[in-house]
């Protein structure tokens, strides 16, 4: 019996030790950070300066509000593609299509598109064959919550397809035989019985969404400053790794509220 | 009977997917008010007319009538039948209350009319006191009632049940089907019930119709089904069978396992190749001096009510008996049984040319 405890203990040892390696020393040490001073001793004035300041709280602000914009039209797009693929033959090819670019780096992405969306890219060049001179399409808001968008839609796609796949198609029929037309069933039937997998669409895109800070440079060109850009620029940049680290902190409380938000509130309904 | 219109009729439907033909060629027409059930094997296209019936089908060729009208083009949510499905298709989302609701609500009722009829319907089923509870709370057995009235909370003038008794236990099932059978007379429309069960098929029937490789075989009352299988496949799926080769000699003399027996069949060929069926409840065990048939018991088993004997004849043919009497394994015995118990199949006849010679010839016993 011992033995065997003892054994269970021991394939435990690398999932804590990741644990308390990457999860648990990193917060605390965050936490910790962000209540110091630059000199080393306890103070909450990092936090009196972050509510303090117009432009931080003009930050969160932004961050939330573009993380929002993201997630919205990653879900209106992603929704009904989801639903489309669920109805086609061969729906896991397709899908494997949607996944497949999240295969490929972030940066090498970021970069195709500068490359698609700069004033000499592929994008104005074909304008210019109906004589539309080059636009200005990079470092704009458009072009950021393009780009982000484009980035997040396989991780909203994917919960949602598989909740929909989940549903027994049994149920679509017993919707139709009881008088429910095609909207209806998808109102009635459905979208409820799909909810799970849009919360976990909404957490895995808009949680990480707050964050975005490479895409804000590149494709943004920092006319977009959200908290993930804040907070390279204080450890990166000026060196304040103490006002990083409380920013760093407020990301983290507001993923946790995002969390508690889009959680499955009560346990019923699961069948089996 | 009286001359009504069918309810529901088919005219030579037929269904394909590509090369594989699912049914071929079906004619039937349903009566209001009664009890059907479509018997059959998997695989034997019974499923697929309930499908055809609601819509979730369409047929490649042939006309479907409801009430006179063709709806092989009118949508399934249009249609004024309902159905109650195999593994119930309960919306896992709402409670028995809101399943029940759910046809009513479509329908833009009132909010006072869906709540009587849903406790209307509740009641039938006898789940009044369930209304406030999740699906997941309720027993297979429960959920098939749910299931039930969720499908009549519409109203349909037909009732389509696909096998909704298979996922419960034999003494459930049992139950449910004194109970359906008692629903359908209390509310007078018509069911139309799918299964591979014989014996649900037998006990609960108005009209069977049995079906295999996308054909109708044979329909008929239960008692008719039974007695006078019209061939091979029909006997060997309703009940237990023997079925030997046959000779009929004459009209009521056949000639089977050597030896010649008066029966009651006539209208064929003289001399015609037939199979002959003797149903194992009909033979009975006696000495061997009034034996008809000499066998040597193989194989017995206690049943409860009757001992399941499996005897050998001396030509190597397997008889199944159901005795009231107990044998010894190896011992001889005859085999006895009236001249009525023997049942006749020609070889490809049609179930109208079956009826037409039995009409002929029970015309000729009451001259």
């Amino acid at each position: 019996m011992k033995s065997k405890q003892q054994r269970q203990l021991f394939y435990l040892v690398p999932y804590g030790a990741w644990l308390l390696l990457f999860v648990i020393a990193p917060l605390f040490l965050l936490l910790f950070q962000s209540l110091t001073s630059a000199n080393g001793g306890l103070t909450l004035h990092n936090y009196a300066v972050y509510f303090g300041s117009g432009t931080y709280l003009r930050m969160t602000f932004n961050s939330v509000w573009f993380a929002f914009l993201i997630t919205l039209i990653t879900l209106v797009i992603s929704y009904p593609m989801a639903y489309l693929l669920n109805q086609l033959k061969r729906k896991q090819f397709w899908l494997l299509l949607v996944i497949l670019p999240t295969w490929i780096n972030l940066l090498l992405k970021t970069y195709a598109f500068i490359g698609l969306l700069s004033k000499t890219g592929t994008v104005n060049n074909f304008m210019s064959f109906f004589g539309i001179a080059p636009q200005q399409l990079l470092f704009s808001d458009w072009s950021f919550l393009l780009v982000a968008a484009y980035i997040e839609i396989p991780f909203m796609i994917l919960p949602i397809f598989n909740s929909l796949a989940e549903i027994d198609p049994k149920l679509e029929q017993a919707s139709r035989d009881l008088g429910a037309n095609k909207w209806q069933t998808l109102r009635r039937v459905i979208l409820p019985l799909s909810m799970p997998g849009v919360k976990a669409g909404i957490q895995a895109v808009f949680i990480p969404s707050l964050s975005l800070f490479m895409i804000t440079r590149l494709i943004g060109g920092n006319r977009v400053i959200t908290l993930g850009t804040a907070i390279e620029e204080h450890f990166l940049v000026t060196q304040n790794w103490q006002l990083g680290s409380t920013i760093g902190v407020i990301l983290i409380v507001a993923m946790v509220v995002t969390m508690i938000l889009t959680r499955d509130r009560v346990k019923k309904n699961t069948r089996k | 009977m009286a001359e009504q219109t069918p309810i529901i009729e088919f005219k030579s439907v037929s269904l394909a997917y590509g090369d594989t033909e699912i049914l071929k060629g079906i004619d039937l027409s349903l009566e209001q008010g009664k009890f059907y059930t479509l018997l059959g094997p998997s695989g034997s296209g019974k499923t697929t007319i309930l499908n055809l019936i609601s819509g979730q089908l369409a047929a490649t060729s042939g006309d479907i009538l409801f009430e006179n009208k063709r709806i092989n083009d009118v949508p399934v949510e249009k249609r004024t039948v309902n159905t109650v499905f195999q593994d119930y298709a309960l919306f896992p989302n709402m409670n028995v209350f809101e399943n029940v609701a759910f046809g009513p609500s479509i329908k833009k009722m009132s909010k006072t009319d869906i709540e009587r009829q849903v406790h209307d319907m509740l009641k039938l089923v006898k789940l009044d006191q369930y209304a406030d509870r999740d699906i997941s709370e309720l027993s297979g057995g429960q959920r098939q009632r749910v299931a039930i009235a969720r499908a009549l909370a519409n109203d349909p003038k037909v009732l389509l049940l696909d096998e909704p008794l298979s996922a419960l236990d034999y003494k459930l099932r049992k139950d449910m089907q004194y109970e359906l059978r008692e629903i359908q007379q209390r509310l007078g429309i018509t069911f139309v019930f799918v299964t591979h069960d014989q014996e649900e098929a037998l006990a609960m029937s108005d009209w069977i119709f049995v079906m295999n490789d996308g054909v109708i075989q044979q329909n008929g009352t239960p008692e008719d089904i039974y007695d006078e299988p019209i061939n091979h496949f029909v006997a060997d799926f309703i009940g237990e069978s023997n079925i030997v080769d046959g000779i009929m000699k004459t009209d009521y003399v056949v000639h089977f396992v050597g030896k010649d027996f008066e029966n009651v069949d006539a209208g064929m060929r003289p001399n015609e190749r037939v199979e002959v069926v003797l149903r194992p409840e009909d033979l009975d065990l006696t000495t061997i001096e009034n034996g008809k048939l000499i066998v040597t018991i193989d194989d017995q088993s206690f049943r409860g009510d009757y001992y399941e004997i499996t005897a050998i004849d001396d030509d190597g043919n397997e008889w199944q008996v159901q005795a009231t009497n107990s044998a010894q394994v190896g011992e001889r015995v005859g085999l006895t049984f009236d001249p009525e118990d023997i049942h006749i199949m020609r070889f490809n006849e049609s179930e109208d040319d079956f009826d037409a010679r039995l009409e002929s010839y029970e015309d000729d016993d009451e001259e």
